[in-house]
């Protein structure tokens, strides 16, 4: 509105003219124009015509507004022009007399007219409902529908739903006379008003009422497209709400199934019975044979399509429908001609779900070669599908194949593959997995792919499971070595998260490291250059650690020797001595090793790693720990000019805690001084460096905060000015590490106990003694934080194991000969009670409240006041459990049999409808007959007695509509269907 | 339902585009901008459906055009591919072999026919024959319509009377 007036006041001198109207360019001169334009000058013309179209639209001539506005339509809706401003000159044109103009307007209107933001719709009602009452010409009602059933608000539709009604009930045909429908006996406008009631309905719940009942009745009109348009329509409002209120109308779809040959009624159908089949076990029991016959006998795939999606995704118990469904899917998944029934086919799967895992497992080469297939999209399919059915038991075998895979594929789908991969084996903290040592490798692994562009997460992923795994540990410090002493990683940005990680790891679990002076050398390679700061700092830091660790190590390595020495003087003194003599010439054989070439001799690393954490005992001679001093020192003095602050930072700590070691005179003397000045030398400092250092740090839940109890009498919304007066006493509140916590554990024998009061730990102990107002009792903190629950979850699927176990088979190819499987049992995951895994699954219900009312006001219409589905439902539960019972056995026997029972039962009940059901089952009996000969002999006889079915199907809906008025009334579901 | 039906040229010029669900000025020109990215370089003989957004376009070419429908993930895809084709047997019965310049100089007609087979994003009538009588009786009054009024000559003698 706002631009209609600026043009209004720069053309106020000319206004519209007669000259206007007379040199008007059409429609066709304007998309010539548009056409012949060179390329860039498009953007000048559109605004130059819409100027042009803005003095035109307000002229009083119609045929000149018509124009404009048509030009307008074109502009807006293929140049993306805004066209709101004109929404009221596409009103102005509404009333026109001529179909012309008014077609015109109407175009204008549903293309531009937007419910919640065109503010002119209301004016709009009076026309609309003009145009919809039965005495204007059927094609404006027309257009007055479409404009309803695009752009209605609320409003609108609250006050036309009494206009549309007429249009809905089979009276109108004969008011508005058509010419050329008139042996059909239906309006033309009856179909739309259908669609047009069910915009309606979604939009405004009040009229539920006044228009359900006449769109049930469009059900059994003779018109066969009413019947497709209201199908239409409730299988839309059936699949946006709560479907139990359709249940009762379940009688009259069935009767449609059966008797419709039109494949788009016959998909509408489908599509309302996969949501109705769960709620009522009875309705899938009579479901089933009508679904296998479509699938047997249609042509046409859609229609195909839709009854497998309708059986995979509400008659799961149907063994034999389901295999049916299945063997189709298996022939879409190998059709190499066509693209979209394979992507279809594997959809279909996916929603077959856990349950059926059988279906996808028998198609599992299909699945598996889809992952090659040429079309992106299916071989997403694909592998969400694959992703679908891992559990734990087959997850190492499909994730293997997966990263494997991954090599050869191209860069994008690789990194969806390690995504998947990553995603579901780190799923609710790592459920899945049972094999830590396996997995930390296949993420090592996952690392060396040279598209790999997941740094982000494997690196969490690493740093994760060394803070809750004890167990995958030493394996972690092998995978984190091993990526770290590759020079040819640190050259890709993508890994450079990932070599933090492994940095991080191999520092803070330095005591699984075998061999510390490699690890340094790898640390501090020269091609580090090339990281990031950030991850350059981290690297500093793990130098750090393994500095502490190393020397440390070596004083107690010292004193072990000496107490032992003084201990046992002559006998075992001298043996330990000498193993000690032995392992340290091992060990800096192993430097030579190292510094010669790095041909190092992987394979024996495991076993010379248990055997000295056995012993619980590295050994490090003096030489070993001065080329270590040495070679940080040459490396990390560079870097204490470094431009960033916290490579700086880092370096200089390193270097401050060098320079301290060498001036401690200690430290030149032999090594007898060296040991003796403990207590105040080297010693002392290695300790508090290492005590610093060997804190386990431990993943920390989300809520811990919220489960600390509040203690008695402590008020957290008191005022705190009293605390300045402590803040001011001038001793340091200790800064605690927000998302790491500090815990001291029992398992690691040495050090721990061994620093009995270091500085801070003392400082906070003072303070607390002193403050103890403000701390939280201590005991319960330490109890909560020491006591983690177990992570590994006895919930895991057994139903499932029979299942999958074919599915293993699947990557049978693929498959690394791996270690030992399972034969550990699973370490320990710490795992928070709640907000570390939750996996959110109230996600649908925020739509249901949303329908609640329009399902609510349906429901009340449909079943009458006899209250909510359950109680319908539970009045007839008992006997349709025994159904049930009937219909399980039923499906385990043959085919022919269990029809025979069926149809027994329907002639058992005392029905109203039981002249119905008997023709039926002689229907079937028919049927039955051919099925028993052979099936492929059916295949013929489907194509020759096709005629004598039509011939029946007549019968049937001859029959079938006598007992229609009853349906809509009925309580609940028919007798029909017991 | 059907969310919206697009048509673009493969050069990525809109030539139609019918919203079934509201979607405001800016939005619209977003979603052909997206959606035209994500089909014109999808090669030959690839599958006809891409997810977007939570919901699945059906797509499948027709010489230079690519013929585009946004539906629910719920629907049935291979009937959305049937429902198009339906559209272009239609429109090339009433162009007689229709061809991009055809929708380009007559694109209220495509929306007109594409009315007659769509009504709120859901198929109304499936029977090609009843859509052409439909259009061209349509057609006849529109026609009639402007004999009497639309001519030049009749436009001056108002204007100057």
């Amino acid at each position: 509105m706002a631009g209609g007036s600026s043009s209004s006041s720069s053309s106020s001198s000319t206004g519209p003219s007669l000259v206007d109207s007379l040199f008007q360019r059409s429609l066709d001169d304007l998309i010539k124009s548009l056409r012949s334009q060179p390329v860039g000058a498009e953007p000048a013309l559109l605004s130059r015509a819409l100027a042009e179209i803005r003095r035109e639209i307000r002229s009083p001539d119609p045929d000149t507004k018509a124009v404009a506005l048509q030009k307008l339509t074109y502009l807006s809706s293929i140049h993306g022009l805004d066209a709101s401003w004109a929404a009221f000159h596409a009103l102005e044109l509404l009333p026109s007399p001529s179909p012309l103009h008014k077609r015109l307007a109407y175009l204008a209107a549903s293309l531009s007219f937007h419910p919640s933001t065109t503010d002119v719709l209301p004016l709009a009602t009076h026309q609309l409902r003009k145009d919809l009452s039965p005495s204007s010409p059927p094609n404006f009602s027309s257009l007055a529908l479409h404009l309803l059933s695009l752009s209605a608000s609320p409003d609108l539709a609250r006050h036309l739903a009494p206009d549309i009604l007429p249009l809905l009930s089979p009276r109108a045909s004969s008011t508005t006379t058509n010419t050329k429908n008139n042996n059909n006996n239906s309006s033309p406008l009856r179909p739309k008003a259908a669609v047009a009631t069910l915009h309606a309905l979604s939009l405004c719940p009040d009229v539920v009422p006044l228009l359900v009942k006449p769109l049930v009745d469009c059900l059994s009109s003779p018109d066969p497209r009413v019947v497709s348009a209201a199908v239409g329509a409730f299988a839309e409002l059936v699949s946006a709400t709560d479907p139990s209120p359709y249940l009762p109308l379940a009688p009259e779809f069935y009767r449609l199934l059966t008797d419709s040959r039109n494949n788009w009624v016959l998909i509408k159908l489908l599509k309302i019975f996969a949501r109705l089949a769960p709620l009522e076990p009875r309705l899938a029991a009579r479901l089933v044979d009508p679904l296998c016959d479509l699938i047997r006998r249609s042509s046409a795939q859609s229609l195909v399509l839709e009854c497998v999606r309708t059986l995979f995704s509400g008659f799961p118990d149907h063994d034999r429908a389901l295999r049916l469904a299945v063997d189709k899917v298996k022939e879409f998944l190998t059709n190499d001609d066509d693209p979209n029934l394979r992507y279809l086919g594997l959809r279909a799967l996916t929603i077959l779900g856990p349950r059926n895992s059988w279906g996808v497992v028998e198609s599992r080469d299909s699945v598996i070669q889809s992952l090659a297939d040429p079309d992106p999209n299916i071989r997403h399919e694909a592998l969400r599908l694959i992703m679908g059915m891992v559990f734990d038991t087959n997850v190492v075998e499909i994730s293997v194949m997966l990263v494997n895979y991954a090599m050869k594929s191209d860069p994008v789908f690789a990194n969806e593959m390690l995504d998947a991969v990553l995603t579901t084996c780190g799923r609710n903290v790592y459920e899945l997995i049972v094999d830590f040592d396996w997995y930390v490798s296949l993420l090592g692994e996952m690392a060396r792919n040279p598209h790999c562009a997941k740094g982000e997460e494997i690196e969490r992923q690493l740093v994760d499971i060394g803070l809750r795994v004890r167990d995958a540990r030493p394996e972690l410090v092998r995978v984190a070595r091993d990526l770290l002493i590759d020079p040819a990683l640190l050259g890709n940005p993508f890994l450079w998260r990932i070599l933090s990680a492994a940095a991080w790891v191999s520092g803070e679990y330095v005591e699984f490291s075998t061999n510390w002076l490699e690890l340094v050398e790898a640390l501090l390679q020269p091609r580090t250059s090339l990281l990031p700061p950030l991850v350059r700092a981290v690297y500093i830091q793990a130098v750090f650690k393994v500095l502490a660790f190393c020397f440390s190590s070596y004083i107690d390595q010292l004193e072990a020797s000496q107490v032992s020495s003084l201990g046992h003087s002559t006998t075992v003194g001298g043996s330990t001595i000498e193993c000690n003599a032995a392992s340290a010439n091992c060990l800096s054989d192993d430097i030579t090793g190292t510094e010669s070439a790095d041909g190092f001799a992987t394979a024996d690393k495991p076993a010379s790693l248990l055997s000295l954490l056995e012993k619980k005992d590295p050994f490090f001679t003096r030489e070993s720990l001065k080329r270590i001093l040495y070679l940080i020192e040459t490396a990390v003095g560079p870097l204490s000019e470094n431009d960033d602050v916290e490579v700086q930072e880092r370096a200089r700590n390193v270097l401050g805690l060098i320079h301290m070691l060498q001036e401690i005179p200690a430290w030149k003397t032999e090594e007898e001084g060296f040991k003796k000045d403990k207590d105040n030398g080297v010693g002392k400092i290695m300790n508090l460096m290492q005590a610093m250092f060997s804190e386990e740090i431990g993943p920390v839940s989300v809520n811990a905060q919220k489960r600390v109890p509040v203690p008695e009498g402590l008020v957290l919304e008191e005022n705190l000015s009293d605390l300045a007066m402590i803040l001011t006493e001038g001793d340091i509140a200790p800064s605690m590490s927000i998302s790491f916590t500090l815990r001291s554990h029992q398992h690691m024998e040495t050090k721990d106990e061994a620093a009995p009061s270091v500085q801070s730990t003392y400082l906070l102990a003072e303070h607390r003694k002193r403050h103890g107002l403000y701390y939280l009792p201590a005991e319960k903190d330490e109890t909560e934080l020491n006591d983690f629950p177990r992570a590994y979850d006895p919930l895991l699927p057994v139903s499932h194991s029979d299942a999958t176990e074919d599915l293993v088979k699947l990557t049978e190819q693929s498959l690394i000969p791996r270690k030992v499987k399972h034969t550990k049992p699973r370490p320990i995951v710490l795992k928070m009670d709640e907000g570390d895994g939750v996996l959110p699954s109230a996600l649908t219900t925020v739509k249901e409240s949303k329908d609640d009312m329009l399902s609510g006001a349906i429901h009340e219409v449909l079943l009458g006041n006899e209250g909510k589905p359950s109680s319908s439902q539970k009045g007839s539960s008992n006997k349709s459990s025994g159904r049930r019972m009937k219909g399980v056995s039923d499906n385990s026997e043959s085919v022919p049999q269990s029809k025979e029972n069926l149809d027994l039962g329907d002639r058992e009940n005392r029905s109203s409808s039981s002249r119905r059901s008997q023709h039926r089952s002689h229907g079937k009996g028919r049927h039955r007959s051919s099925q028993n000969n052979e099936e492929k002999e059916e295949k013929s006889h489907r194509n020759s007695t096709r005629s004598g079915h039509h011939h029946e199907r007549h019968e049937h809906r001859q029959r079938g509509e006598t007992p229609l008025n009853a349906v809509p009334q009925a309580p609940a579901i028919q007798d029909l269907l017991l | 339902m059907i969310h919206f039906v697009l048509l673009i040229s493969r050069q990525g010029k809109v030539r139609l585009t019918k919203w079934y669900s509201p979607y405001s000025q800016k939005e619209r020109s977003k979603v052909i901008r997206e959606l035209g990215r994500i089909i014109l370089t999808r090669a030959p003989k690839l599958c006809n459906f891409v997810e977007w957004r939570g919901y699945k376009v059906v797509y499948r070419r027709y010489a230079s055009l690519y013929f585009c429908a946004c539906i629910d993930p719920d629907d049935n895809e291979l009937e959305i591919l049937e429902i198009i084709h339906h559209y272009v047997e239609i429109l090339d019965r009433y162009f007689g072999s229709v061809c991009e310049l055809d929708l380009i100089f007559n694109f209220h007609k495509a929306y007109y026919i594409l009315d007659e087979i769509l009504i709120a994003g859901e198929l109304q009538e499936s029977s090609k024959k009843n859509v052409a009588r439909l259009v061209a009786a349509q057609d006849a009054l529109v026609e009639t319509a402007k004999e009497q009024t639309g001519s030049t000559s009749n436009m001056i003698a108002q204007a100057t009377k």
